[in-house]
């Protein structure tokens, strides 16, 4: 009836699309002088918001640094430039293993760099491995690790777990109580989704270990916008800190809120977001010794000129927590090629042997897993600093209690 | 304690409320349910904070201009988009599986359109952000704003949807719109006031919105879900229906939140919704 059937009008989209892609990113380069370097990153849906924060400014950047020095180096001693083939996974897993095979299958690119979130480097964890290609997992929390790194021995996996995170903060706490500046009750609420759960399953019994008495402790679930009911409760439950296993969401929710009605805990603890360049705009310039996820040593010069580079090429500055873990992935991943090529095996063997200097210090992969990690940063001075693991070097003294909003 | 979970329940289902107005008004008068409704409150929202952002205009000033800028895109989206799904349809039921299925797109559209315009971060603005103590209890300014924003229009809008005219010919069109044309109502003038009208009580929910909430450019389901509930609660197209279903969803989710556990908001949320949907399938104020 109709001449063309939806399916090969589909099919012929679709590739006339990756046809396009792949002609604009590399025409001026012809055939084995390029590396393709493939990625399928969520540019539309719920997880557009992480990807557009974290993984895709880097990604760029990363590129653009590269290929403005002449490209990669082999270990030859010849550089090649870098062709990007990026596709949208819209957020869904369908389509992100979809795009990863046809990264690997059809469009043959030399290497994979992962997409945004846990869920979504779980969900091709094993299609990569399949094909070989080593993932460099490196928005994904999850305590887990261990066991991923060895059923899919070419994974890596680099922002450590929710019990890190957690026992992080408690040991912070923890010290904060013993030279007596708050006393011994928590008010702790989290998000009823994967990493509020994470967190709050290892943070109860490191609360509990440490001795402290959690007398506000309630879940809310994903989506929540307002939070009056839940921060007055917390008000008034005696509490000296406050401690929210939140998206970011909630923890700008909670943030507005508590200063509206003017709750000061000497800790204000939140989770995702808290480290987010938009935080002290959020925090209407009041963000001083509020506790978050991550953090960086601001005072290294790496870290400064990283900062500075990612503000010149993005807009803005990158956030301090994933984003200089997620390029320093990419700097371990050239520093590798650099001296293996890039064969696949050679690569994963080099990735999880080899030491590479990044911005964020010397880096060498424990089982596959990047363990010398920031758990706790605190807003200092307009920057926000790491303050735990405290023995590690560039940690900065948290500041107890927190000034009043 | 009690009193806290009132004014804390009412401010926040009158923010519910203010949200679900519009998509009442397009579904009740236009007949089309309109999934991109989230999106419009996010253009409005993100129009509200450029301006802001940008030129330092208070979002109270934007809202009024907002609000006419929101109608004239409803009207103009009615004419091209919707108006060829209801001549097609021919007054039967296909228009709702239609305007679903060609809003369904617009949602991708706009929500592509506002990632490429305003980026995938989170926008959040500082405004208004202090507490006012009513009776002892603290809640937000802007919150509180909005909650004044919902009674006054919303109000405004019940009365003159039951005592004026105008509000009869539009309660005409939503309850029989093949017969409204016998006494004389252009069916298709006022489902396009309708939708246009419900578009600019997106935007104004949006601005609202802007003023006390955290957006992204990925959020607009969340608003559409949200509302489509308090509408169907309240009676599909109508007005009172939906300020008073939005009011009890607040007074709800508070008092779950404080007496029993926040985390079973969500749960009391469809519980309620469920019971409503099994005892008046209509909706509280819907006539079936």
């Amino acid at each position: 009836m109709i001449g063309i059937s939806r399916r090969a009008t589909l099919r012929a989209l679709s590739a006339g699309m990756a046809s396009a892609l792949a002609l604009s990113a590399g025409l001026a380069h012809a055939e084995g002088d390029t590396v393709k370097i493939g990625y399928a990153v969520a540019r539309t849906g719920p997880s557009a918001t992480g990807a557009g924060i974290t993984t895709i400014p880097n990604y760029e950047l990363w590129v653009d640094t590269v290929n403005k020095a002449g490209g990669l180096k082999m270990p030859d001693g010849s550089q090649k430039m870098i062709e990007v083939v990026e596709y949208d996974n819209r957020s869904a897993n369908e389509d992100l293993v979809r795009s990863i095979e046809r990264l690997a299958s059809q469009d043959e690119v030399d290497l994979i760099l992962p997409p945004w979130g846990t869920g979504a480097n779980l969900a091709i964890a094993p299609l990569m491995a399949r094909f070989g290609y080593p993932q460099i997992a490196v928005t994904a929390v999850t305590d887990k690790a261990p066991e991923f790194a060895e059923r899919w021995p070419t994974s890596f996996w680099l922002l450590g777990g929710g019990h890190d995170y957690a026992s992080g903060l408690v040991d912070v706490l923890s010290k904060a109580r013993d030279e007596g500046k708050i006393n011994n009750k928590v008010a702790v609420v989290s998000v009823a989704d994967g990493f509020g759960i994470d967190l709050i399953n290892g943070a109860r019994p490191a609360f509990e270990a440490a001795g402290f008495d959690l007398v506000y402790d309630k879940t809310y679930p994903l989506g929540t916008s307002d939070f009056a009911a839940i921060m007055s409760e917390a008000q008034g439950s005696g509490a000296d800190s406050f401690v929210a296993f939140s998206y970011p969401p909630g923890s700008f929710g909670m943030t507005k809120t508590a200063q509206s009605m003017n709750y000061n805990p000497k800790v204000f603890y939140i989770s995702v977001g808290g480290a987010f360049p938009i935080y002290p705009g959020v925090a209407a310039g009041k963000a001083e010794g509020v506790m978050a996820i991550g953090g960086v040593d601001a005072d290294s010069p790496a870290i400064q000129d990283y900062f500075a580079r990612h503000t010149e090429f993005v807009g803005n500055p990158p956030d301090s927590w994933a984003s200089a873990i997620t390029y320093a992935s990419l700097e371990m991943l050239q520093q590798a090629v650099e001296r293996v090529g890039l064969d696949h095996a050679a690569l994963a063997k080099e990735l999880s042997d080899g030491t590479f200097e990044t911005i964020v210090g010397e880096v060498k992969l424990e089982n596959n897993q990047l363990r010398d990690l920031w758990w706790v940063g605190q807003w200092q001075g307009g920057a926000f600093r790491a303050v735990n693991p405290a023995d590690r070097a560039g940690a900065s003294e948290p500041v107890i209690p927190k000034p009043e909003w | 304690m009690l009193t806290t979970t009132l004014i804390l329940g009412l401010v926040l289902g009158g923010t519910y409320a203010l949200l679900a107005l519009g998509l009442t008004l397009q579904y009740g008068i236009a007949r089309i349910m309109n999934l991109a409704y989230g999106e419009l409150t996010l253009i409005s929202a993100f129009v509200v904070v450029a301006f802001f952002q940008g030129m330092g205009l208070s979002p109270l000033l934007s809202l009024p201009a907002v609000a006419v800028a929101g109608y004239a895109l409803g009207w103009t989206l009615y004419q091209i988009m919707m108006r060829p799904l209801v001549a097609r349809s021919g007054g039967g039921g296909r228009l709702e599986v239609d305007s679903i299925l060609a809003t369904f797109g617009l949602l991708f559209l706009i929500q592509g359109g506002l990632l490429v315009l305003f980026g995938a971060n989170f926008t959040s603005i500082s405004y208004l952000d202090r507490g006012v103590s009513i009776l002892g209890v603290s809640v937000a300014l802007n919150r509180l704003i909005a909650f004044g924003i919902c009674v006054v229009v919303g109000g405004g809008l019940a009365l003159a949807m039951t005592r004026t005219r105008w509000g009869l010919t539009m309660r005409a069109v939503a309850l029989t719109p093949g017969s409204a044309p016998l006494v004389g109502i252009d069916v298709n003038r006022v489902a396009r006031q309708g939708f246009a009208l419900g578009t600019a009580l997106a935007a104004t929910g949006g601005a609202s919105i802007a003023m006390y909430q955290t957006f992204s450019a990925t959020d607009g389901v969340i608003f559409t879900m949200k509302a489509l509930i308090i509408v169907i609660m309240g009676g599909v197209g109508n007005v009172t229906g939906a300020l008073i279903a939005g009011l009890a969803l607040g007074l709800v989710e508070t008092f779950v939140a404080t007496a029993i556990d926040p985390g079973l908001t969500l749960a009391a949320t469809f519980a309620i919704f469920l019971v409503v949907l099994l005892w008046r399938p209509q909706g509280l104020f819907g006539r079936g």
